[in-house]
């Protein structure tokens, strides 16, 4: 059962850097799109959802850390569920006393981290091969990526369906919210700019590479 | 094929070998700490979800009573009249709203009807002195956003509570008019609700709402209206 060293990373500041971009869960692996569509009506809810789940993601991929060698693969799965829907619980309870309001704008959803296929896919690709102190970073770099990403949404459809960033007015009175865009279809709308957005980047870079490589290649 | 299959057996049965005390003592110990922090959690958030639960009730009653200083919970009880909470007496609780000097200021009385999308819990404001319903505040919905949420936000909607005819019949068992909402500019007597064009079902919802938190609390507040008075 002893696991071979070579597959596990050193500590660089890629650990982190890589949940916030190159592999963001949310823009680039497509991951956990139930709450990014559902509950970034709001920039409020959008951060509340983000922590929530950083919460779970972090505590649960460091425990799954811990027992990694202590697990038999063959009821890893029913594991790390359990240990997830533990830290579900707590946050569940937490939100409830940090705020009955916001406890009642995320709804279902806060239960719902349970099936979040992020925190999932961060126990068994990661935490379950990694030591405690890389998965603790990997796995905060994710749950900041994932928050980013609601954010990123949630401010959008915020301004331009309720005319509001974190409930201060931005505009005058008179001023008619594109109310589509806080509900279901706006979300979609939204994440389909973002990945747009960041698709283009992406192919600008690599082009530039290529477009690099190509250059030194022919000066030689 | 049967000499296949007797041949392959011995090699199917030896391979992994289930590892049934690790399984046990991994699934055990996991479902114990998962047992253990959960039930920490909410032994040390429970007293702090009660005192919010409490507080959200009476922003909400303070909300629709805003001359109250002071709340006080009582029961409909089934014979139609009220008991002070916690007097062993169930059924839906009615909110007195008192100010500083210990006079009533009004009660704030819940009522429910089904929207749009789904139930609307709705908190009234009545006014014995009056004897109409004086505030409204939506405590959970799931109508539309930018449509149904007028219901809280619209002030011409909210002009319709200012004063909204709720008295009783001469039995003293039901409203003399049930209270309705009607279609927008066209609120021609004191118990009608003028709705909200574009939210036709919130708005209809939310008259069925006042007519039953009304047609349910207000019989029993008259009853016991002089006791209700000395409860400060």
């Amino acid at each position: 059962m002893a696991e071979l060293p070579d597959t596990r990373e050193k500590l660089t500041p890629d650990t982190f850097l890589r949940g916030l971009w190159e592999e963001n869960p949310v823009f680039v692996m497509l991951l956990g799109m139930c709450p990014v569509l559902a509950v970034t009506s709001t920039t409020m809810n959008a951060l509340a959802m983000g922590l929530a789940t950083t919460f779970v993601l972090v505590c649960s991929s460091m425990l799954v850390s811990l027992l990694r060698n202590w697990i038999p693969k063959q009821v890893r799965i029913a594991s790390y569920i359990v240990i997830i829907a533990t830290f579900v619980t707590i946050v569940d309870y937490g939100i409830q006393a940090i705020s009955l309001e916001l406890y009642a704008a995320l709804g279902a959803f806060i239960q719902l981290i349970v099936a979040n296929c992020v925190i999932l896919g961060r126990a068994e690709a990661y935490a379950s091969k990694q030591r405690l102190t890389t998965t603790f970073v990997n796995s905060l770099g994710m749950g900041a990526g994932f928050t980013l990403a609601l954010l990123a949404l949630g401010t959008v459809r915020e301004i331009l369906g309720n005319g509001t960033i974190l409930g201060i007015s931005l505009f005058p009175a008179d001023f008619q919210p594109w109310i589509v865009m806080i509900l279901p279809p706006g979300g979609f709308f939204v994440l389909g700019a973002w990945l747009l957005l960041f698709n283009w980047l992406r192919l600008r870079k690599e082009r530039k590479q290529t477009e690099q490589i190509g250059v030194t290649a022919h000066a030689r | 094929m049967t000499a296949d299959t007797q041949q392959q057996t011995p090699t199917e049965t030896r391979v992994p070998s289930t590892p049934a005390w690790a399984m046990l003592r991994t699934l055990g110990g996991i479902a114990l700490i998962s047992g253990l922090l959960v039930a920490l959690v909410y032994q040390f958030t429970l007293p702090i979800i009660a005192e919010n639960q409490r507080v959200l009730t009476e922003k909400a009653v303070f909300h629709v009573l805003p001359e109250a200083s002071v709340k006080h919970d009582f029961v409909i009880t089934d014979k139609g009249g009220l008991a002070p909470v916690g007097s062993g007496a169930e059924g839906e609780v009615v909110y007195g709203g008192y100010d500083a000097q210990g006079h009533l200021v009004g009660l704030a009385i819940t009522g429910v009807a089904v929207g749009y999308a789904g139930p609307i819990r709705v908190l009234f404001a009545y006014d014995p002195d009056c004897r109409c319903l004086t505030g409204s505040k939506v405590l959970s919905s799931n109508e539309t956003p930018g449509f149904g949420d007028k219901l809280d936000f619209d002030p011409v909607f909210l002009k319709n509570f200012e004063e909204l005819d709720a008295r009783l019949d001469a039995e003293g068992k039901a409203l003399a008019n049930p209270i309705v909402t009607v279609k927008h500019g066209t609120k021609s007597r004191p118990w009608e609700i003028d709705g909200i064009s574009g939210a036709t079902i919130s708005s209809k919802a939310m008259g069925r709402a006042a007519n039953a938190a009304a047609q349910h609390a207000v019989p029993a507040i008259e009853r016991d209206l002089a006791w209700l008075k000395q409860q400060h």
